[in-house]
């Protein structure tokens, strides 16, 4: 039972890593209906403005933190308007390709900028532990926990109430009409991809706050896709349990696969995500809370 | 005033549509644009409101301007920020929005008279205030094009247009709707009518002009065009001794079989 909850919350703190690069994907193509496989890359440039920040500018941990979600909010911003708005009518299968290309090119000017070395973030967590009677939660997990939950709750009560939060979901549903009522509609895609670079830092923050920041989480962050496939391509919703579902499968994969399953191999947990995700679309095509017919890529 | 001159308009850059239109829409009027399916008229309304872009349509010719300046380059939302606001053809309201989230985007551009404008919707159209927290969805058709009414007045426009508000509905709901915009062009807001119901744009318009393929074929105070003996035939439904109201399904046979007969 203890290995159980154990799991659990492991599987929480990471799925909420999850379900903030799966928010982004969400965000942007709902807005825009561009398929973003960058996630992963604004991840990594957004993780080493905070490790610039707080280790080589040496300033306390939260104002790198939040310089480093504004910076890259800028970069994603500049992204859109250069890159993404003169693709703007063009097939959505280019469109997902040129944005690989962007996540190749973000990840290895990151990697530059970082070193090849790992590196700290000067996070206030370390490698601490809580110890909750039998349990042992990490310092990091609970702080992830904590962070993930309000971030997404300010997240959702600006697009439930802000104006700009409502002229986004109002040029999601139809864009003609949000443009005839003065919305900006390309000020909509702009924030789109400023919320996505800033949630992309903040869950690079928590992927690499304790053990550091390598090339390791890059590889992690791709599994933000599955999730967002696994709730929904355009549901908000979806992306929060999609990144839930494919932690905690992970973590419960890495608890018990050894014991059960063994003969997967020690790391099958890194697949367990495509596997549900083939799973759930096999049930429902379109995912969990998934509705619109998204365009064969 | 509002002024459209010389306009022509192509879609894809090979489908000319708009061959030289050239009206006015004076402050405070209402002025009826008239014609059958695919005349262009939801084309004109496009290229004031500067909703071209969206169909791959561009214009090729001529000018759009609000007192003498230009608009016609600027994107849809600095039209509206000029005090031009179109109220689509179908209504177009956001189906799984309340009818007060649908309100509130229609104040985008003007949040600072937001509740002002909220007030004097929901005075215009009690049933959107009894309705506030409903889905828009599941309105009915003569509420649905009440609430895109209402939502276009949310930005306090100066010329509202308004695209075939009368589709679909019952006579009742028309008269209704006819009502209404004589109450909002009483209030100040100038009005260009696009209608295939001829009888009531003509019946609350000063002036009407019609299209034809594309091109104004005629222009005249509102109660000559009703009067006029050939709008009266091919657009208003009404033969000459009888005076029985057709559609204009039945107008457009009877165009054909005029033809088939000369
Ligand atoms: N996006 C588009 N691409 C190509 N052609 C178009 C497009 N939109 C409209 N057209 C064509 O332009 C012409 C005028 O269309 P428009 O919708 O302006 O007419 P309308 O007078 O509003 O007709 P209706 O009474 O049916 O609404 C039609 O022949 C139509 O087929
Ligand atoms: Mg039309």
């Amino acid at each position: 039972m203890n290995e159980f909850l154990q799991a659990t919350i492991n599987g929480i703190a990471t799925g909420a890593i999850y379900a903030l690069l799966a928010l982004g994907f969400v965000i942007i193509y709902k807005s825009s209906q561009v398929l973003s496989f960058a996630q992963s890359g604004l991840m990594i440039l957004g993780a080493f403005w905070v490790v610039y920040f707080s280790t080589v500018l040496e300033l306390n941990f939260w104002v790198a933190l939040i310089l480093g979600i504004l910076l890259s909010a800028a970069i994603g911003i500049v992204i859109e308007r250069i890159m993404l708005r003169p693709m703007v009518g063009k097939p959505v299968f280019s469109v997902a390709i040129l944005t690989i290309g962007l996540n190749i090119a973000l990840t290895v000017i990151g990697f530059d900028l970082i070193g090849v070395q790992i590196r700290s973030l000067g996070d206030p967590w370390g490698i601490a532990v809580l110890q909750l009677g039998e349990l042992v939660v990490s310092r990091k997990d609970a702080a992830t926990i904590v962070a993930s939950v309000i971030v997404v709750g300010l997240l959702l009560l600006f697009f439930r109430y802000s104006r700009f939060g409502l002229a986004m979901r109002a040029t999601a549903i139809d864009q003609e009409t949000a443009l005839a009522q003065g919305i900006s509609v390309a000020r909509v895609f702009a924030v789109a991809w400023a919320i996505a670079a800033g949630l992309a830092t903040i869950a690079g923050v928590f992927l690499g706050a304790g053990t550091g920041v390598s090339a390791a989480i890059g590889v992690r962050a791709i599994r933000a896709l599955p999730a967002a496939v696994i709730g929904g391509l355009d549901s908000i919703p979806g992306a929060i349990v999609g990144g839930l579902i494919v932690g905690l499968a992970e973590a419960y994969t890495v608890a018990y696969q050894a014991e059960y399953l063994g003969f997967l191999g020690q790391n099958f947990s890194t697949a367990i995500a495509y596997v549900v995700m083939f799973v759930v679309l096999l049930v429902r095509p379109y995912g969990i809370f998934g509705t619109r017919e998204v365009e064969r890529v | 005033m509002l002024e459209v001159a010389n306009l022509e308009v192509v879609y894809h850059d090979v489908i000319l549509v708009l061959r030289g239109i050239s009206f006015n829409v004076p402050d405070g009027k209402i002025v009826a644009l008239l014609g059958a399916n695919g005349a262009g008229k939801t084309t004109v309304l496009r290229a004031i409101s500067g909703l071209l872009d969206v169909h791959q349509g561009d214009i090729t010719k001529g000018e759009v301007r609000v007192d003498g300046e230009p608009i016609h380059k600027l994107k849809p939302a600095s039209i509206v920020n000029r005090g031009v606001t179109q109220v689509m053809e179908g209504r177009r309201v956001f189906a799984e929005f309340t009818v007060e989230e649908n309100l509130r985007v229609g104040a985008h551009s003007n949040p600072g008279h937001r509740d002002d404008n909220l007030e004097r919707v929901f005075e215009l159209f009690p049933i959107l205030k009894e309705r506030r927290k409903r889905t828009a969805g599941y309105l009915s058709g003569g509420e649905q094009q009440m609430l895109a009414m209402g939502r276009g007045l949310m930005s306090s426009p100066r010329f509202l247009l308004l695209d075939e508000p009368s589709l679909g509905l019952a006579p009742l709901l028309v008269q209704q709707i006819r009502d209404l915009i004589v109450e909002i062009n009483r209030q100040g807001t100038a009005i260009l009518l696009v209608e295939q119901n001829a009888t009531m744009a003509l019946s609350i318009a000063e002036h009407g002009y019609i299209m034809e393929t594309g091109k104004l074929v005629m222009d005249k105070p509102a109660a000559e065009l009703m009067s006029d003996e050939d709008v009266q035939e091919f657009y208003l439904g009404l033969h000459a001794g009888g005076g029985e109201r057709k559609s204009f399904r039945d107008i457009k046979h009877y165009k054909r079989r005029k033809r088939w007969l000369s």
